[in-house]
């Protein structure tokens, strides 16, 4: 079974046009995923395809003008509000993406001990700092005099004594060197070793594909693939996604090529078909008419009718 | 006319470290420059030193042996930043931003894949990589000899990214513009570079 599993999910907000113009905007709309203890998973997708609504999903975080469509299932049962308020934290832990994140009221010492479950936390902390190479004066320090390396290594020590089952990393990695880049997908790595499931959000496609076991792509608020990351590879022959392999061959160092179809220019409007049909080279009659669902093909998921 | 960093020294504490010191770096006219090296080690710096946003403490910044005139009109040499919502006025229009240093024709808007569209928006209403599109048009003007890309689609997609680059290159050849891209993608540097400079 799987620790988290997202089924149809869809994400709309309300908003007012105007001053009596009411407003629905559906910025996810059809999201399936799910995670397995033990392993790292990333969804890869371009800014504002809605990666980071789903950890504030999962994290019950939403504004409050967001609605949700479809499920997501935790261990096997329904995340409710409730249940969200009580694991979100300690199951549940989210690991930001910059150092704003931390109080900056408080000793980085403490914050982690208040992250700490499940035995002495000074005891806990010691050992994370041991860990992530962090020297005991760093305890005594407030977060503005962290560099944002330590930063970074403090709330991967968060996550690390917290003994959460799942962890969310949101865009970790960006603007990092690649040495940089690369430590922090270890720490990951080994968090997923010791059996927590790590869901990766990032649009770095070369960091999800060397660091992650499964990739997800997203695109226009839809997963539109679900793979083992080691299908990225090559010329992409393995993808069965047109939107995947696009990705994949526009990298610089796979070809640097940009895509025919312009896979932003997709419809808004709520109707029958693949919304990516005005732009899809492959796109034939029945693009046009059905949506397609997520199925599931030799090499993983996929949201296509023509692969 | 080649843009010319000649010992160039900056710190940015008055007794504090050298973060630059003695620095030379030239870039002339149709040239794709890389610049690489680990965080804080002051690309940036250097970037916004040539760009006029900061005075060196030594050395100078010269365009065609001349230097380059205090912020007055037009600067020659423009930059592009890593995050455009930081970089633009959030109460403007896009169509005011854009045209803030020049009147952005539309062969330049629809090269870049400007939507019309996006023109009456605040940029708010815009996502990264459209913005980002945006920044780099206001900076084309025909006065811009050169391009200071700092970090420019560190936020973007694969696609947004390689669709912007294409643009952006081709238009610099147009142009004969001079560009300096300071990145730390080093798959990105060696596809658009002609030569890569350390830091």
């Amino acid at each position: 079974m799987s620790l988290l599993q997202v089924e149809n999910l869809s994400i709309s907000f309300a908003r007012y046009a105007g001053w009596l113009r009411r407003e629905i905007i559906m910025p996810v709309r059809q999201l399936d995923l799910a995670l397995q203890a033990g392993e790292i998973t990333a969804l890869v997708g371009a800014s504002g395809s809605g990666k980071s609504l789903l950890a504030h999903a999962i994290l019950g975080i939403l504004p409050a003008n967001a609605s949700l469509g479809g499920s997501i299932l935790y261990k096997g049962e329904k995340l409710t509000a409730a249940r969200q308020a009580k694991l979100r934290g300690k199951d549940i832990m989210l690991v930001p993406q910059s150092v704003t994140y931390l109080d900056p009221l408080m000793r980085s010492g403490a914050q982690v001990c208040l992250a700490a479950r499940g035995g002495d936390p000074r005891k806990l902390q010691r050992a994370a700092f041991r860990r992530y190479r962090l020297d005991n004066e760093v305890e005594q320090m407030y977060p503005h005099q962290l560099s944002g390396g330590m930063a970074r290594r403090i709330m991967a020590a968060s996550a690390f004594v917290s003994g959460a089952c799942m962890i969310i990393a949101d865009e970790p990695t960006p603007g990092m060197q690649a040495e940089d880049a690369a430590e922090t997908m270890k720490w990951f790595r080994e968090l997923a070793d010791q059996g927590h499931a790590v869901l990766l959000i990032t649009h770095d496609l070369e960091a999800a594909v060397a660091g992650a076991d499964r990739i997800a792509v997203m695109n226009a608020g839809m997963t539109v693939e679900w793979l083992p990351a080691s299908h990225f590879s090559d010329k992409g022959e393995r993808l069965q996604h047109p939107y995947s392999r696009a990705l994949w061959n526009s990298l610089p160092a796979n070809g640097f090529y940009v895509p025919q179809s312009d896979w932003r220019a997709v419809s808004s409007r709520e109707g029958p078909g693949c919304p990516f049909a005005s732009c899809c080279e492959l796109a034939a009659a029945i693009c046009r008419e059905e949506q397609p669902g997520m199925r599931e093909g030799e090499r993983g998921w996929v949201r296509c009718h023509a692969s | 006319m080649p843009l010319e960093g000649k010992g160039l020294s900056y710190r940015y504490a008055q007794d504090g470290p050298w973060l630059l010191r003695r620095r030379e770096i030239t870039v002339r006219r149709g040239e794709v420059v890389g610049l690489q090296g680990p965080s804080g080690c002051g690309k940036t710096t250097l970037g916004r030193i040539l760009a006029g946003y900061l005075q060196p403490h030594e050395g100078t910044v010269t365009l065609a042996g001349k230097a380059v005139r205090a912020a007055r009109g037009y600067h020659p040499i423009q930059m592009v930043f890593q995050h455009p919502e930081q970089a633009v006025n959030p109460k403007w229009t896009m169509r005011s931003t854009i045209q803030e240093g020049w009147q952005a024709d539309q062969p330049t808007m629809h090269r870049l894949g400007i939507n019309e569209a996006w023109l009456d928006r605040v940029p708010a209403e815009l996502s990264g990589g459209e913005l980002q599109r945006c920044c780099i048009a206001r900076a084309l003007g025909p006065e811009t000899a050169y391009l200071i890309a700092d970090e420019m689609t560190a936020m973007l997609d694969a696609v947004t990214q390689a669709q912007i680059w294409h643009a952006m290159l081709e238009l610099a050849q147009e142009r004969s513009l001079g560009l300096l891209v300071i990145s730390h993608d080093e798959n990105l540097l060696k596809r658009i570079c002609s030569r890569i400079e350390p830091m």
